[in-house]
């Protein structure tokens, strides 16, 4: 399987339920609305670039991106729903996982991004069950393998049927020569707490484990005949229903993001987007709100997805996709505010003063999603703290997430930061810290003393610890461009794995294990010999010979 | 402007009037200069009128304005050769592009890395010489030590400006440590070798305005090649300076030749013992001065086989002396052949071209010590006495590169220690040997009208003055 080298068009996140290819969503009538149905039903020849055919259910990067959408708008719109329930359209297949021939198409900087995006995709769902009181359900009314089966483990629960033939497995190792990529080993062990002996023993089976036995071994909660499936998965989910603890509001729309786009530059309403190739550079710049912004959670409701805490994380989240996939060799990207910083505290304050409202909480938890995404972008990011910048709050979260924070000394121009009570652990890392928390482990005593201090200017911010590097009116543009010159000349590759390395101390979780070891693995295995040379596994699947492997372990 | 850092204190063609970031940077870096030259210049004579060259712009005329001036008030300038127009890249991968005008961010470390090691050579001698004054073997010796001490104190002006100009806060910083570095000092040596080694005889200063004055005037070519365009034009002003440098040393040197010899063809003295008897610096101990100055300073040319000279060659940062010399400006392919040690023998090898750049810029050293050494040697034989000077083999007594730890006769032998140690008496100066050139020295000669005895007068004196002309008036 080569690579493919020709030039694709952009990849684009935006979708609405009404052009969905692959799901459907619903709300079925027997739980009263209060069930959200997703159900997969991939069309083999919708896949979202040619080459490959997306059979048995097995899915893209297009096929990930309406789910996505999907989760986002029954966060949203549907504050009705108390449980997830994912299923499938077809009649003896769950989901086959992600189609290998589009893997083995694409280049590895693609498959990297693809696997990070399927990842972040089945954290939400745990996280839609965390924190907004919406438990999910995977039904299985057919086989769930590799990536289906990663699929299924990302929800609360799972029901097989037993039919004698539906079974969930992880195949990649001995089929592919790869490993389940999206999450799914270290579920067994952390999520679901499976022996280690079973673990490897399943995950070595290329056919899987059917009925009994899954359920004995801990892979499925429960394994009912195929003609119980349904009552079993109603029952399940009424229960889910029960427990839920979601919160009502009124339901908002998520309205299409508006984007001027050019060729080296994205504008959005509050951010904008601007390449510079030659250079490898980029620029991320995000504005404060600049009319009036709610005040209540029902002005909130009220002034929707283009409330300013919605609209501009939205469009960040955007831009960052955008950066990953439709941008590789950008290397550097400075990240920069614009705007009054009181409208950014005063958002800030509404958040936090309403944090337990059902809408406010899927507000907070949409950012906190963005940055996250931030955190594991594969560029250097540079804030560059600048007179008439806003890097207070929310947005001081961009500079604490960047890899370096320049700020200017300046004698004539007041430059400051600040925090809000956004800072103090609403917006945590994939480590459960809180970004001033995960910065000043060393002196963890200096988080609250952060907290507590009002705006900082520079002198104050170095004392403080959260500036790297303050140089002065005079010296700025030069150690500024420099800074970046020289960052976009360093390895790429060794930049990613420096700042994977630095950007999150602290605690493992099951997702930084996920984002740090088993997809480190995985990208390693994706670029060895025996799984995409001339006769690796990968290259050689679906066709008569044999893989041959280099025999030496490291 | 203030009162320490403005056109008048500070000549200069760089634009000091309007440049904000230099003026700052001066300001905090003056003083400590100025404090630093009282600690470690020259010893004494600070109040004393000193008869110098000041360069006060880059034109023919301007570079040479001679004055009595005290050394502390002395108008240490910046100055920048003329650019030349549409000065393209010649050599290393960006071989025909455009040079630089600004730091590549890329490349800061690196450039930085160069210029503090080059700037820190600079202080460093001055420190070395500090003595020198009160063992002077004339008033003429005695103001052209104090020329090159000013000047060395001028060619740190030239880094820092560099240093200052073009890289922010950690330019700053390195501009500073170069005045706390203090030769031979343990705890803060000066980086390179040969600049913590003492420097004490006026035979020793000579050897070391010749050979090691010398290294830097081949790492000033190497320099002036390079795409930063910035240290290019300093560094080909920085040559003239280095020029005069040498030849105080090349002078002193064969003065020393020339009063030895001649008093030995005078007096017929045909060995070394009657020639210590009459005041005189034997031809043997020569000899052994040149041994150990010319080869602490081969070591200054770093390693024979150099990764980084490789890179700074690749890079356009530091090329060959008088690139344009090359054919082949790339030398990606090329490769030099050089003797290195296997298996306790000496070998040849071939090393890729470009990580050889250390050991091409040391053979055209080794040929111009040559041609100065020649020099010597004729003023010897015109009186009829059958010495030669000889430049030692450039494996003899190497503290860098691939001879390192070996032990190597003048002619390139490889020896055991127990050898070496045996007879390193014979080729580097001993203990009794540096005692004997001192006691020549132990008085100071202060009267202009006189001379040393172990030294020949010069020919000529100072822009057009005699040579008994009072050049530095002595403040009782
Ligand atoms: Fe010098
Ligand atoms: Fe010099």
């Amino acid at each position: 399987m080569a690579e493919t080298t020709t030039q694709h068009a952009p990849v684009r996140f935006e979708t609405h339920p009404d052009r969905y290819v692959h799901w459907k969503l619903d709300f079925p009538a027997e739980h009263d609305g209060k069930v959200a149905r997703l159900q997969m039903d991939v069309k083999e020849d919708r896949g979202m670039r040619p080459g490959y055919v997306l059979k048995l259910n097995s899915y893209d990067l297009g096929v990930d991106i309406e789910l996505a959408d999907a989760l986002q708008r029954i966060r949203f719109e549907h504050p009705e729903v108390r449980a997830l329930l994912v299923t499938s359209g077809k009649d003896r297949i769950f989901c086959s996982g992600a189609n290998i021939y589009m893997l083995g198409s694409s280049s590895h900087g693609f498959k990297v991004n693809f696997c990070k995006f399927t990842n972040e995709t089945r954290l939400y769902i745990e996280e839609m069950s965390a924190e907004s009181g919406i438990p999910s359900l995977a039904s299985l009314n057919g086989t769930a393998s590799g990536g289906g089966y990663e699929l299924a483990i990302a929800c609360d629960e799972i029901v097989l049927a037993d039919d004698g033939s539906s079974a969930v497995s992880f195949p990649e190792a001995p089929l592919l020569g790869v490993l389940p990529g999206t999450g799914g080993l270290t579920r067994l062990v952390d999520k679901r707490k499976i022996r280690r002996d079973l673990a490897d023993a399943f995950s070595t089976i290329a056919e899987g484990v059917r009925g009994k036995r899954a359920v004995e071994w801990g892979l499925v909660d429960e394994a009912p005949p195929k003609a119980k499936l349904g009552e079993v998965t109603k029952r399940r989910l009424d229960a889910l229903v029960a427990r839920s603890t979601r919160k009502p509001f009124t339901p908002i729309t998520l309205t299409p993001l508006e984007a001027k786009r050019s060729e080296n530059k994205t504008e959005y309403g509050y951010v904008t987007l601007e390449l510079s190739p030659k250079a490898r550079t980029a620029r991320l710049i995000v504005k404060a709100p600049t009319t009036k912004q709610p005040e209540t959670p029902e002005e909130l409701a009220k002034a929707g997805a283009s409330a300013w805490a919605i609209q501009a994380f939205r469009e960040l989240d955007d831009a960052l996709l955008d950066l990953r996939f439709n941008h590789p060799t950008i290397g550097v990207v400075s990240v920069e505010t614009l705007g009054d910083p009181a409208a950014v505290l005063a958002v800030d304050a509404m958040l936090a003063k309403h944090k337990d409202d059902g809408l406010v909480r899927e507000v907070i938890l949409l950012m906190k999603r963005v940055l996250k995404r931030m955190d594991l972008t594969a560029k250097s990011f540079f804030a560059l703290v600048t007179p008439g910048s806003c890097f207070v709050g929310s947005l001081l979260e961009l500079a604490l997430a960047s890899d370096r924070i320049y700020m200017k000394d300046s004698e004539d121009e007041e430059v400051t930061v600040a925090t809000s009570p956004l800072n103090a652990g609403l917006l945590p890392m994939a480590n459960n810290l809180s970004r001033l928390q995960t910065r000043f482990l060393r002196e963890p005593e200096r988080v609250s003393r952060v907290l507590e201090q009002g705006p900082l200017r520079t002198r104050d911010a170095v004392a403080a610890g959260l500036v790297t590097f303050a140089p002065d009116d005079i010296d700025w543009d030069d150690e500024i461009r420099i800074a970046f010159e020289e960052r976009a000349s360093l390895s790429p590759d060794a930049m990613t794995g420096m700042e994977a390395s630095l950007r999150f101390a602290g605690p493992e979780t099951m997702e930084t294990k996920i984002f740090g070891r088993l997809s480190a693995w995985q990208n390693w295995i994706f670029q060895r010999p025996n799984a995409v040379g001339e006769k690796g596994a990968l290259t050689l699947y679906g066709r008569p010979e044999r893989p041959s492997f280099d025999w030496a372990r490291t | 402007m203030s009162t320490v850092v403005n056109d008048t204190k500070i000549p200069n063609n760089v634009d000091l009037a309007s440049d904000k970031r230099l003026q700052r940077a001066l300001e905090a870096w003056q003083p400590n200069f100025l404090a630093w030259w009282k600690e470690m210049g020259p010893c004494g004579f600070q109040n004393d009128d000193v008869f110098l060259r000041t360069a006060v712009s880059v034109t023919s005329d301007g570079w040479a304005h001679f004055d009595y001036v005290k050394m502390p008030d002395y108008r240490w300038g910046i100055f920048l050769a003329d650019p030349v127009p549409d000065r393209k890249i010649g050599f290393g991968d960006h071989y025909g592009e455009p040079v630089w005008k600004e730091v590549p961010g890329e490349y800061r470390n690196a450039l930085r890395r160069i210029i503090v090691t080059q700037g820190d050579t600079e202080p460093a001698s001055v420190e070395q010489q500090r003595m020198l004054g009160h063992s002077c073997p004339s008033v003429y010796d005695l103001r052209n030590l104090f020329q090159v001490n000013v000047e060395e104190g001028r060619h740190l002006w030239a880094m820092v400006y560099l240093l200052h100009t073009y890289f922010g806060r950690d330019g700053r910083e390195e501009a500073e440590a170069l005045l706390q570095r203090r030769s031979g000092d343990p705890d803060k040596p000066r980086i390179l070798g040969a600049f913590n080694e003492p420097c004490t005889d006026w035979l020793s200063f000579y050897m070391f305005t010749f050979f090691t004055d010398r290294d830097g005037k081949f790492q000033l070519l190497a320099l002036a090649e390079s795409a930063f365009d910035p240290l290019s034009r300093t560094t080909r002003f920085m040559l003239t300076e280095e020029a005069h440098h040498m030849f105080v040393g090349e002078t002193g040197v064969l003065r020393i030749c020339e009063r030895t010899a001649q008093q030995m063809a005078e007096k017929k003295l045909d060995n070394a013992d009657q020639v210590r008897a009459a005041g005189l610096i034997d031809l043997e101990t020569m000899q052994k001065y040149l041994n150990l100055w010319y080869s602490l300073s081969l070591d200054l040319f770093g390693g024979e086989i150099s990764s980084n000279a490789a890179t700074y060659f690749a890079t356009g940062l530091k090329g060959r002396a008088k690139e344009e010399q090359y054919e082949d400006h790339k030398a990606l392919d090329g490769t030099y052949a050089m003797d290195v040690v296997k298996d306790g023998k000496l070998a040849r090898e071939d090393v890729p071209l470009r990580n050889a750049m250390n050991e091409v810029l040391r053979d055209a050293y080794i040929e111009d010590c040559q041609r100065g050494v020649d020099k010597w040697n004729r003023a010897i034989a015109a009186h009829g006495i059958p010495f030669k000077l000889e430049l030692p083999s450039r494996r003899f007594h190497r503290h860098i590169g691939v001879y390192a730890g070996l032990y190597f006769d003048p002619k390139g032998n490889l020896l055991t220690k127990e050898e070496w140690e045996a007879k390193k008496d014979e080729w580097l100066p001993s203990a009794a040997d540096k005692e004997f050139v001192k006691s020549l020295m132990a008085k100071p000669v202060f009267d202009p009208k006189q001379m040393a005895n172990w030294i020949a007068p010069p020919k000529q004196g100072i822009k057009g003055r005699p040579v008994d002309f009072e050049y530095v008036r002595r403040q009782a």
